[in-house]
């Protein structure tokens, strides 16, 4: 997404839903929706149509781990570390994940192919290790599981 | 057409259901996606609608259509309500999930929907506080504050507008009845909510979801839209989270919901009185709200007559983790520890022993199976050194390592801290480094590579090793003083109840920790 687009979709948003300080989070989700993450450069114009100091847009931004500051992989595969999943073995598939996937946690694949996050806990308790790959939830994570995972991300 | 319904539950679709489903549907069959029933080991399910009422097939996997439409698939389950698992629960909250289309209206007034509503707006606002006083409920986050009397002061407090607030940012692991009831049930919680606005005089409501709950977003926010003219003029919205685990604390996600980082408030004020946007407020968790509408319909006194002590009614109990039969069972307080993890879960998925369950979230306590007669009961919880939280109970098997646990609990409280109050900040982060050296001086497996690989890693060489003594003795007793600091000088939940994981991995399994194992009297 362009800066114009951006701030196209900014305007659009403040001017249907209202400039009150309560639109940050819905503002700043609706931008990384679109493009992927929240640049720097954007804080400014979230900042003015919201009449907040951009400190305070920092502030926000940098607080909620779902918001990036930069550009993820083409494919993101978020992996469940809490507790429920680690007495599944999570662990070790956390291990196994980030050599299958040849990323670190936290990190992206050197050709942009994929971003592997941590993340603590989906909601599938019963049945880990569990992941969202792409969006999509995936259960009862295993080396077979992770095979496919892999060629999906290829793609 | 034959009718089969498949739920679309998020946990049923990570196991497949959706590929279930289109097999279905391409074979011709009516497909009715409801939320899920709650067994998760007999999901993906299907339940073929015949002249004998619903049979239900499970697990099934893509392929599996004709044998379970000419009635020969081996896992053929019968009446899924019949099942054990099922039979023995006292479903109030949850009578509806699994069985209706979450989004039809019409369904929803089938089974009972709207009666707590119609019921409440026929009354005077005091009369549903009383009704909901007199069933003795209980906030269902964690904290069990009773409901009614938190209502009692909304209604009581001058100034307007007055706002109720759902929390749905169900970050514990181990839980997952919030997201189950959202995606299974949404009408529930809008009723309940629609009840409570009545009951206090509000006009605006919000929901809170967390955002790694996709689905139920999407499923609130279309029953929202469904029902926007059943419920008027109330008026709800969804906000979004943005992956903060502290913006559960209520004061954090007030802040949160205005747009402001998500850092716990000091209280007093109480958010009753001074909450969102510094109106009245009432925030009650997703369980406690869903419960009115059955309170209200059914009468206070059929919910308060099922329950233990002071803890009244049913609770949804979330068996999680290493568990054979994991699931959502709601049942009335009172039942024990041990027959939820061995009876109703029928032990572990992996078929070793049980060694340890965590129950109420990554802030609740670890007991061993020598605990096991405990009553689910939030004073006798509080009692045993834990708590309920939200009735989540996620269970290890004998290959865990407490002393990994202990330290995943610090390492969680550090990445999820708000940073607000110096006890949760840095004692997190302390806590981490004791954690490490312990686990270096008993001869931790693997915690070299561990701490290496952690965020923390550079923050443990802050100290240098020559100048503290780094022995096992030295630093469970810091660590000791440090859980201390942060149990009672913490400003939320997040620090001042990481300490019961902590200390109670450290009073229970000892061995874990380097020191000798406690004495078990010998069962001869």
């Amino acid at each position: 997404m362009r800066r114009e687009e951006a701030k196209t979709l900014i305007d659009d948003m403040v001017r249907n839903e209202g400039a009150g300080r309560d639109r940050l989070l819905p503002l700043l989700h609706a931008v990384q929706d679109e493009a992927g993450y929240i640049d720097d450069a954007l804080v400014p114009a979230i900042a003015a149509a919201l009449n907040l100091s951009r400190a305070d847009v920092h502030g926000v931004l940098t607080f909620y781990h779902d918001y990036r500051r930069k550009p993820a992989g083409r494919h993101i595969v978020k992996l469940c570390r809490a507790e429920s999943c680690q007495a599944r073995g999570g662990a070790a598939m956390e291990a196994a994940a980030a050599a299958r996937l040849g990323v670190a946690m936290g990190e992206t694949r050197g050709d942009g192919q994929v971003t592997l996050e941590p993340v603590y806990c989906l909601g599938l308790c019963a049945i880990g290790p569990n992941a969202l790959v792409d969006g999509r939830p995936v259960a009862r994570i295993d080396a077979a599981a992770l095979d496919r995972i892999a060629i999906e991300v290829a793609a | 057409m034959t009718r089969v319904f498949i739920s679309h539950d998020m946990a049923s679709v990570a196991l497949g259901a959706d590929d279930v489903a289109r097999d279905f549907v391409d074979t011709g069959c009516e497909v009715v996606r409801t939320g899920s029933r709650g067994l998760f080991s007999i999901e993906p399910l299907v339940e073929v609608e015949t002249a004998e009422g619903r049979i239900g097939y499970g697990p099934v996997a893509c392929g599996d259509v004709t044998r379970i439409l000419d009635g020969t698939h081996p896992s053929r389950l019968g009446d899924v309500g019949a099942l054990p698992f099922f039979a023995a629960q006292q479903r109030f909250t949850f009578a509806r999930c699994g069985i209706v289309d979450p989004l039809s209206l019409a369904d929803y007034a089938a089974h009972g929907g709207w009666t707590g509503l119609d019921i409440a707006r026929a009354a005077e606002p005091q009369a549903v506080v009383d009704t909901v006083k007199a069933s003795g409920l209980r906030g269902r986050g964690g904290a069990g504050f009773p409901t009614g009397i938190k209502w009692q002061t909304v209604l009581d407090a001058p100034g307007a507008p007055k706002y109720i607030v759902c929390n749905a940012d169900e970050g514990d692991s181990g839980t997952f009845a919030d997201r189950m009831l959202m995606e299974g049930d949404p009408y529930c919680l809008i009723e309940g909510m629609a009840i409570a606005a009545h009951a206090v005089g509000a006009i605006h409501g919000y929901i809170y979801i967390r955002s790694e709950y996709p689905f139920a977003i999407r499923t609130m926010r279309e029953a929202i839209a469904l029902s926007a003219g059943r419920i008027a003029p109330f008026v709800l919205e969804v906000r979004a989270g943005a992956g903060a685990y502290v913006c559960g604390e209520e004061t954090a996600l007030l802040d949160s919901i205005e747009g402001k980082r998500g850092q716990v408030r000091a209280k007093p004020p109480l958010p009753a009185l001074s909450g969102l946007f510094g109106k009245p407020t009432v925030i009650n968790n997703v369980l406690s709200l869903a419960a009115v509408p059955f309170i209200l319909a059914e009468g206070a006194e059929t919910y308060a007559n099922v329950g233990f002590g002071r803890s009244r009614g049913t609770m949804p109990i979330q068996l999680a983790g290493n568990v054979k039969h994991g699931g959502l069972f709601e049942v009335g307080f009172g039942i024990t520890l041990g027959e939820l993890v061995n009876d109703i879960g029928g032990g572990t998925a992996s078929g070793r022993p049980v060694r340890a369950v965590q129950v109420g979230g990554p802030l609740g306590a670890y007991f061993p199976p020598s605990m096991f007669d405990l009553p689910f009961d939030y004073e006798a919880f509080t009692a045993a050194g834990g708590l309920i939280g939200h009735a989540g109970i996620t269970i290890f098997d004998d290959s865990v390592d407490m002393a990994h646990m202990a330290r995943f609990a610090m390492e969680f409280c550090a990445v999820e801290s708000c940073g607000k109050c110096t006890p949760c900040r840095i004692g997190s982060t302390r806590g981490v480094e004791i954690m490490d050296r312990i686990m270096d001086a008993r001869g931790g497996i693997s915690s070299m590579q561990e701490r290496l690989a952690g965020p923390l890693g550079k923050a443990l060489h802050s100290r240098s090793p020559d100048r503290i003594d780094v022995g096992i003795d030295a630093q469970t007793a810091l660590l000791r003083d440090l859980c201390d600091t942060m149990k009672y000088g913490s400003l939320c939940a997040l620090g001042g109840f990481t300490p019961y994981p902590v200390l109670s991995a450290l009073d229970h399994f000892p061995e874990d920790f380097g020191a000798p194992a406690p004495v078990v009297e010998a069962a001869e």
